[in-house]
């Protein structure tokens, strides 16, 4: 019959309205918030999602998953006398490997020795050239730029960030990616107690010093 | 289809003594062929060898050597391995070298581009004019000593990045005064664009006398740059005799960003997620092939548990190309939005896979030569299975129940003709149009990469060509994908990601390679030439959409202005790809 394939996917559109209200009412008979909570918003992306898929950008905002990337950071330690320890030695590898080009840093020697200073002076990245690859991140040897999950940056101007503007605490790094921080911190404990093990096994025949952190 | 030939066996040497030698160089391949016999020596590769798919044409500028050399690949649509060859000409203007345009109308564009971009002169081409830059540009920019605005160095990474990086922004510094030629006496309040006569004088041969009856004028009508149904900025310019189409030419390069100059500037890791943003879609399959071009280069292997993550995000890829595919399609059609965003529903559940996994949803960046960047975590892993298993293969059989009995879009697509295989394949279209007419040519099975031999699939062919077919061989390969999919997740081993040390610059010998893989809109293919440095000599996309618009005009001819929007969304197009 004509107008049959009409009808059948006219079915399919139905459904999918009916699906919305079906949820929600089944949501509100368990008690539970389908919008503006966390649980709504997972089960929204997911496999079992019905009816309605939006999620109502400002007010509820997408989870982000813990490798999700923007923007570069600077990670500083803060020491308990509140001083921060960049963790960056301005070795320049981040500003080799980015492919725009949009890392640019300064690094000093020490005026009496003549040696690099293991600390930038200055530190730029022109975030409207960057192009969020994580290159930086990935092959930074000392863990020392990371990738922001922060995306909410439009401005009306240009967005050229120095290190005020970069430098993040640890404690944030940790915060937004546990798992990576957890993996890290595993390794860089790995890595000393094993050259405490070699310190120990050289300087076998003195009295073993204990293994300093 | 039968088993492709793992080696290759022609001897064109044999065949044609003292025209053709084979390419000695360390790490090259394939044959040198004189200028003058390069027809001929054409024709015998399409006739007596059977090559008939001459996918991918493209310029070298051997700068120090002060050469030029044409490059070009020819497949055989029955699967197996492709022929190289090439024509050295001196580097000295006017480079010119026959055009192949009357063997396989296919080099059209390509060579439209090589004469764009390289400045080489394709003698007998019948419209040889600037493709991707504008008219009225000055110089070839892939020419080595061609330096662009802004022009900081030849290579990254720049030296003024470290370790005394003091930023100051281009433009400052450079505001238009230097790497900034007009041509002699130009004016640019004066200029008037040549190119528009050069455009419309080549509709011109289209006019045909009218014999009898009553005689109408033809309609030139420009459709785009900027028309919804065009994705992006992309214009053609018709002429109509009435309803009827019968003169068609694209106009692109308004999205031209001289994605290979960028590429060979950069290092090999930094062109990675450049490729990302050729087809913007498909950003997992764009780095695939570039991947496994470079891996060809560096000879070296890829870890076992990273070949099956590539199938799977490739897979995955691909059904969400080909739903955004279908979404549009009905969007252009006017059926506004109902089932783009069903469709757009399950290519977010993909999307949050890929960011999960590589940390951005489009611009995914997640090859690495020998591997993968990071492993699928099992939550993850188990949201694929949830998706392959449970979700996506009853979604494709709604959207299917939707639309494909749906009579009004039947009526629109069913009947419609596309293009046959004959001219598709002298066109040199690939991916799912070719397949459409009744080609089972499919790069995972004609020529498998990575671990496509291992999977049972079927290759999806369809066999009338006209508009439902093409429509109907995505939601066929959707299922297919799903098909391979469930086997990888299945027999996916543990172990490393990567074969290699993770470094920020690879070492690449010497050498040429071109790498094709089969994606959602093509035969996507990477041409990159190694002189032992950090970054590529030569770094060349051939990429589906750009090729694939070079039959446009010969599907458009004889049909209807109303079925051009339908005609154009079934090339599948991607003008970030298009225009590189």
């Amino acid at each position: 019959m004509y107008g049959l394939g009409i009808l059948k996917g006219l079915k399919v559109t139905w459904d999918r309205f009916w699906e919305t209200y079906t949820e929600d009412i089944s949501w509100l008979l368990r008690g539970k918030k389908r919008y503006n909570t966390d649980e709504g918003i997972r089960h929204r992306s997911s496999k079992n999602q019905k009816g309605i898929f939006t999620v109502q950008y400002p007010e509820e905002k997408l989870i982000l998953p813990e490798e999700a990337r923007y923007i570069p950071f600077l990670v500083f330690n803060e020491h308990e006398d509140g001083k921060k320890e960049i963790l960056c030695t301005s070795c320049g590898i981040c500003a080799k490997v980015c492919p725009p080009q949009c890392i640019w840093i300064v690094r000093s020697n020490d005026p009496t020795t003549g040696r690099p200073i293991p600390e930038p002076t200055e530190f730029f990245i022109d975030a409207d050239i960057c192009m969020n690859c994580g290159f930086c991140a990935e092959y930074c040897p000392f863990d020392a730029i990371k990738m922001d999950h922060d995306f909410e940056i439009a401005s009306y101007s240009r967005n050229v960030f120095n290190m005020e503007k970069l430098l993040k605490s640890e404690s944030y790094y940790k915060s937004i990616r546990p798992e990576n921080f957890a993996r890290e911190e595993a390794d860089r404990k790995a890595k000393e107690a094993a050259k405490a093990a070699k310190a120990q096994a050289a300087s076998a025949a003195a009295p073993a010093a204990p293994a300093a952190s | 289809m039968t088993a492709p030939a793992s080696t290759l066996t022609i001897d064109l040497v044999a065949r044609f003594p003292g025209i053709v030698t084979a390419d000695a160089r360390p790490g090259f391949t394939g044959f040198i062929v004189e200028k003058d016999s390069l027809i001929q020596v054409a024709t015998a590769i399409r006739d007596e060898f059977g090559f008939d798919l001459l996918t991918a044409v493209t310029g070298v500028d051997y700068f120090p050597e002060n050469k030029m050399e044409v490059v070009y690949h020819a497949y055989r649509t029955t699967g197996g391995p492709g022929l190289t060859f090439k024509v050295q000409v001196p580097r000295v203007d006017p480079v010119e070298v026959p055009s192949l345009i009357n063997l396989w109308s296919g080099v059209d564009f390509q060579e439209r581009e090589a004469w764009d971009l390289l400045g080489i002169r394709f003698t007998g081409h019948p419209d040889l004019r600037r493709i991707l830059m504008w008219e009225g540009f000055e110089g070839h920019p892939m020419r080595k000593d061609w330096k662009e605005g802004f022009y900081e160095e030849d290579t990254k990474p720049f030296k003024s990045r470290w370790p005394e990086g003091n930023f100051y922004m281009a433009e400052d510094k450079n505001p238009f005064k230097d790497n900034l030629t007009f041509p002699t006496n130009f004016d640019p309040e004066k200029w008037i664009p040549e190119g528009d006569a050069l455009l419309y004088g080549s509709l011109a041969r289209y006019t045909v006398k009218q014999e009898g009856g009553m005689s109408t004028d033809r309609i030139v009508i420009n459709m785009g740059p900027h028309h919804p149904s065009t994705h992006g900025v992309f214009r053609a310019v018709m002429t109509l005799d009435g309803e009827t189409i019968v003169g068609l030419k694209p106009v692109m390069g308004y999205l031209h960003r001289n994605h290979d100059k960028i590429g060979e500037r950069n290092t090999y890791l930094q062109n990675m997620p450049f490729t990302d943003r050729l087809d913007y879609f498909n950003s997992m399959t764009n780095n695939f092939g570039y991947a496994i071009t470079v891996e060809k280069l560096m000879k070296i292997p890829v870890a076992e548990r990273a070949e099956y993550i590539r199938v799977i995000v490739s897979e995955l890829s691909r059904i969400q190309n080909h739903l955004v595919f279908i979404g549009t399609l009905l969007n252009d059609l006017g059926a506004m939005y109902t089932p783009s965003l069903y469709a757009f529903e399950e290519r977010e559940l993909i999307l949050d896979i890929f960011e999960a996994i590589s940390g951005a949803r489009m611009m995914c960046n997640y090859f690495r030569f020998g591997g993968v960047v990071r492993d699928i975590p099992d939550d993850v892993m188990q949201k694929i299975k949830d998706l392959v298993h449970d979700r996506l293969q009853a979604k494709t059989d709604e959207l299917d129940s939707l639309l494909t009995e749906n009579e009004v879009l039947v009526s629109r697509l069913k009947g419609v003709p596309m293009i046959n295989a004959e001219d598709a394949i002298r066109y040199s279209v690939t991916g799912p149009v070719l397949r459409a007419t009744g080609v089972p040519y499919d790069i995972r099975r004609a020529d498998p990469y990575g671990i496509y031999d291992r999977f049972d699939f079927d290759v999806a062919v369809r066999h009338n060509g006209d508009l439902m077919d093409n429509y109907l061989i995505r939601i066929d390969e959707i299922r297919q994908s799903l098909r391979i999919l469930e086997q990888a997740i299945k027999q996916i081993p543990q172990g490393p990601i990567n074969s290699q040390k993770p470094a920020y610059q690879v070492r690449v010998p010497a050498g040429e390679a071109y790498g094709r893989i089969e994606s959602p809109k093509g035969e996507l293919g990477y041409y990159v030439v190694s002189n032992g440095k950090p970054n590529p000599w030569r770094y060349h996309v051939r990429p589906p959409s750009f090729v694939n618009v070079t039959a446009l005009e010969k599907i458009c001819i004889g049909t209807k202005i109303a079925d051009f929007v339908a005609l154009l969304a079934m090339l599948d197009m991607v003008m970030g790809e298009c225009d590189r």
